[in-house]
């Protein structure tokens, strides 16, 4: 009896939190602060705070609990992220956690067939076997590979067992694949990573310009506080600036679509354009900004062991005006196919002293063969007009994950970085080895292979072990044939920590049941630098254990005791102090462990008490420290980098023979590969299955309608799926757009593994694909 | 044994009407929206014919404009 009040009492909340989160998707900004006082008011359940599962944007929930069960979830209305929304994936993000094939007990693999076993002994078999490929191939034929979804305790203790401990370089997480470009990006124009505005720049914005970014779609929450802005405020204007027709241009003012690629060649041409009619913030140029070029004709990364190194040249600003001579409007309209009139918009926007400017971006810019150079070519823009590190004036990288900047780029779970700095440094690695009771020679100077690159390792047998955490390669990474082939090689043994089976769980030697989200303790650290604490909330199912603890279970087992000495009741506060030693001092300081319990979240520089909303700017930054009006402490010359960066085509164009684009990306109903998100009904039914978005005329040029399936063929594999015309997202003649949550069509299969050569990021929204009606 | 939500959408400046009409009508918990004239119904009714009394209530309220279902579910069904 008592189970069936729950069930229903649990139907109940989930009814409701389905109407709120339909009327949140209808109507942006509704708030229903009642169902608070309601459900606190039953006294049915509690509700504690954490960090949505989902996206970047990092919105704080608050999970509600009845007899030891998450059933609902809704907004925290003390979190400045969100302010008490949340989308449609956050309101119903507790039901992922109760799938009907959650993974609860270890799986091993006996003469092929997957035999449950204990989690110790499968955790036993795992120390083994990396120690045993270890001592027969070479420390670098391990590896492990985790996620921007990686708590940031997960991804710290993988680096220090790998990195410290075995001596390898072999981390990399799946924010390489999303992120890796607006890493590099921050390095070559500021010298330090990670935005210098915060989510507050949209209440102070006028113009809102999103470069390749559906963030109608993709950053809902944020987008839906774009649109409050926009009819609160009489003075805000929204500019969407892509390849395909979205929900975003849609609700934008004005919507401009450009051809793939020549976003270099418009940012370009913004610049040339603030230049000739002397929009140029000439005190803050002349105080504040070093001008240089680097190499061109970089090349694409489609061969194994691809090696590239930049080198930066300092330039006058005669020679940057000089090179700006070939991008005019009137050139780079034959290229982008973006009016010239409408380029001369974007710069006068831009260049208009009186409006505070700020743009978005997330894949559409990182995913890119030339994903550094567009990033340092919107800073430029920026640093032109000295619109920038004060309110609303912010050139801002969103992620896609909900710790990519906390786990990935904090942590440093990348081959070439440390906690702190980087393994080429040796101050570095000698700051590295004392927190972790490591002798330095541990730590090798040499980064090893970028994630690409990893998994062309194990398909030549180079890496021969691999333990994958969080992340779902077999359906992400791009060429995927390939990589899944090489996983399946007989000797090559992978290990693979998750919740649910995927295709990734199928190529595994050892499955380990993991916990999920508020099953754990941990820390995700979202775009804005805000650093998120979460209690455990619900008990794991079954074995279901956390990636931190499994690393530190296999630690142990290797011999680490004394570098991994905590206990299963302290470890992620005693992590989390010794994590928070590498970033001491007024750049980079984080809240401790007892501040991050209380808040909602704590965006770092966090110095005296104080979070620093807008760095480089000494109003708001305790960090700076040269006594004028900005101090871009992240290059030794204090001075943001104007980089001279070239329009290079895509590494692969549509021609006779594959004659269209292929775009991928996400849609706001799924998460990423689909594997949480496609077990939450509401979510599911809502888009079942993938699609390809086709141009309505070319749809009836290759006599396709509604629901008929199209083959999609690339030079390296093809896909057959069901096209969608007219749909939510409309693609230019010539293109097609695919999302890729959905493992029963496997987009990436199609997609080519070139990579920007200097961040190494995938681009997944270029190749050449020809079309069939199947 | 159906439970069923809805956003209920009153006339125009009838909100508060809606409102007090709901939460008079049996099996019936709302939500109110604080900033848009939008009302999350709940509805948990025991059996079949007390749900379509229910549908008729709610079919002859004068402050209510539409009513869109967002979620269903009846044991009948499992």
């Amino acid at each position: 009896m008592t189970k069936k009040l729950n069930r229903r009492r649990f139907l109940k909340y989930a009814a409701a939190g389905s109407a709120v989160a339909t009327a949140g998707a209808l109507f942006p900004g509704i708030s229903f602060g009642d169902w608070q006082n309601l459900s606190n008011n039953s006294g049915l359940i509690s509700w504690q705070k954490a960090p949505c599962r989902f996206c970047g944007t990092g919105c704080g929930v608050l999970v509600g609990v009845s007899d030891g069960r998450a059933v609902a979830v809704k907004g925290d209305p003390n979190c400045s992220v969100n302010k008490g929304l949340c989308c449609m994936k956050g309101y119903h993000s507790v039901q992922m956690l109760y799938g009907k094939d959650r993974i609860t007990t270890a799986q091993v693999r006996k003469n092929g067939k997957m035999v449950e076993v204990p989690i110790q002994e499968a955790l036993d078999l795992v120390a083994e076997k990396l120690q045993e490929t270890k001592e027969k191939h070479g420390k670098d034929s391990v590896a492990i590979y985790g996620s921007g979804q990686w708590t940031i305790p997960d991804g710290y203790v993988a680096s220090k067992l790998f990195k410290g401990c075995l001596g390898t370089n072999n981390v990399e997480a799946n924010a390489r694949l999303c992120m890796a470009s607006a890493v590099t990006g921050f390095m070559t124009s500021f010298g330090i990573d990670e935005p210098m505005g915060c989510y507050e720049d949209m209440d102070h914005a006028n113009v809102f310009i999103t470069w390749g970014n559906n963030m109608a779609e993709m950053h809902p929450v944020l987008f839906s506080r774009i649109l409050a802005n926009r009819k609160r405020r009489t003075n805000v204007t929204v500019i969407d600036f892509a390849t395909r027709s979205t929900r975003t241009s849609q609700a934008a003012d004005k919507s401009i679509i450009f051809n793939p690629q020549s976003d270099l060649a418009v940012a370009n041409a913004i610049c040339y354009e603030i230049i000739k009619h002397n929009w140029v913030d000439w005190n803050f140029v002349n105080e504040h900004v070093s001008f240089y070029k680097g190499k061109t004709n970089i090349g694409y990364g489609t061969e194994d062991h691809f090696a590239f190194k930049d080198k930066a040249e300092p330039i006058g600003f005669e020679e940057y005006k000089l090179f700006l001579e070939d991008y005019t409007p009137e050139k780079v309209e034959k290229i982008s196919g973006v009016p010239a009139k409408d380029i001369k918009y974007m710069a006068a926007l831009y260049g208009d002293p009186d409006l505070k400017v700020t743009s978005f971006w997330c894949m559409g810019m990182n995913q890119h063969t030339r994903g550094t150079w567009i990033n340092n070519l919107v800073y430029n823009i920026h640093l032109l007009v000295g619109k920038i590190s004060t309110p609303g004036n912010s050139p801002f990288s969103l992620t896609g994950q909900p710790s990519a900047c906390g786990t990935v780029r904090e942590v440093g779970t990348l081959t070439h970085k440390l906690p702190h700095g980087v393994v080429m440094n040796e101050h570095h690695r000698k700051m590295a080895a004392e927190i972790w009771d490591v002798p330095v020679k541990n730590i090798d100077p040499k980064p090893t292979y970028h994630t690409v690159e990893m998994f062309r390792a194990l398909d030549r047998g180079d890496i021969k072990f691999i333990w994958i955490q969080v992340t779902n390669p077999m359906v992400t990474m791009p060429n995927l044939r390939r990589y899944r082939d090489g996983a399946l090689k007989d000797d090559r043994f992978v290990v693979v920590s998750d919740v649910y089976p995927t295709p990734t769980t199928d190529v595994a030697d050892v499955i380990l049941p993991s916990a999920l989200w508020v099953e754990q303790e941990g820390m995700f650290g979202n775009s804005e630098r805000r650093t998120q604490h979460f209690a455990q909330i619900v008990d794991p199912p079954g074995e279901a254990m956390s990636d931190t603890w499994q690393i530190i279970e296999v630690a142990k087992r290797l011999g680490f005791e004394k570098q991994f000495p905590w206990t299963e009741d302290n470890y992620i506060g005693k992590i989390w102090e010794e994590y928070r030693k590498f970033h001491a001092g007024p750049k980079h300081e984080m809240a401790s462990y007892e501040v991050l319990k209380k808040r909602s979240g704590v965006q770092w520089p966090f110095v005296n008490g104080k979070e620093t909303r807008w760095r480089f700017n000494p109003k708001y930054d305790p960090a700076c420290s040269n006594g004028k009006d900005f101090d871009f402490y992240g290059k030794k010359d204090h001075r943001a980098w104007i980089w001279a960066r070239p329009y290079e085509p895509a590494a692969e164009s549509p021609d006779n023979e594959y004659n269209f684009w292929l775009n991928t990306g996400r849609v706001i109903e799924h998460w990423h590969t689909g594997s949480l998100t496609r077990r939450i009904p509401v979510l599911h039914n809502a888009v079942p299955a993938s699609y390809v978005e086709i141009n309505p005329e070319d749809a009836t040029e290759l006599g396709v309608v509604n629901g008929e399936m199209v083959k999609i063929i690339s030079r390296r594999g093809e896909v057959t799926m069901p096209a969608q015309i007219r749909g939510r997202g409309v693609p230019p003649r010539g293109m097609v757009f695919v999302p890729f949550f959905d493992e029963s069509y496997l987009i990436n299969e199609v997609t080519l593994d070139a990579f920007c050569p200097i961040s190494k990021q995938p681009d997944y929204k270029k190749c050449a694909v020809r079309l069939e009606k199947a | 044994m159906p439970i069923f939500s809805y956003l209920a959408l009153p006339i125009d400046g009838a909100r508060e009407m809606l409102c007090t009409d709901l939460a008079k009508l049996p099996h019936c918990e709302i939500i109110p929206s604080d900033n848009r004239e939008v009302v999350v119904l709940v509805t948990d009714t025991p059996d079949d014919d007390t749900e379509n009394k229910l549908q008729k209530s709610l079919n002859n309220l004068q402050s209510l404009q539409s009513l869109s279902l967002t979620f269903g579910y009846d044991d009948k069904e499992k």
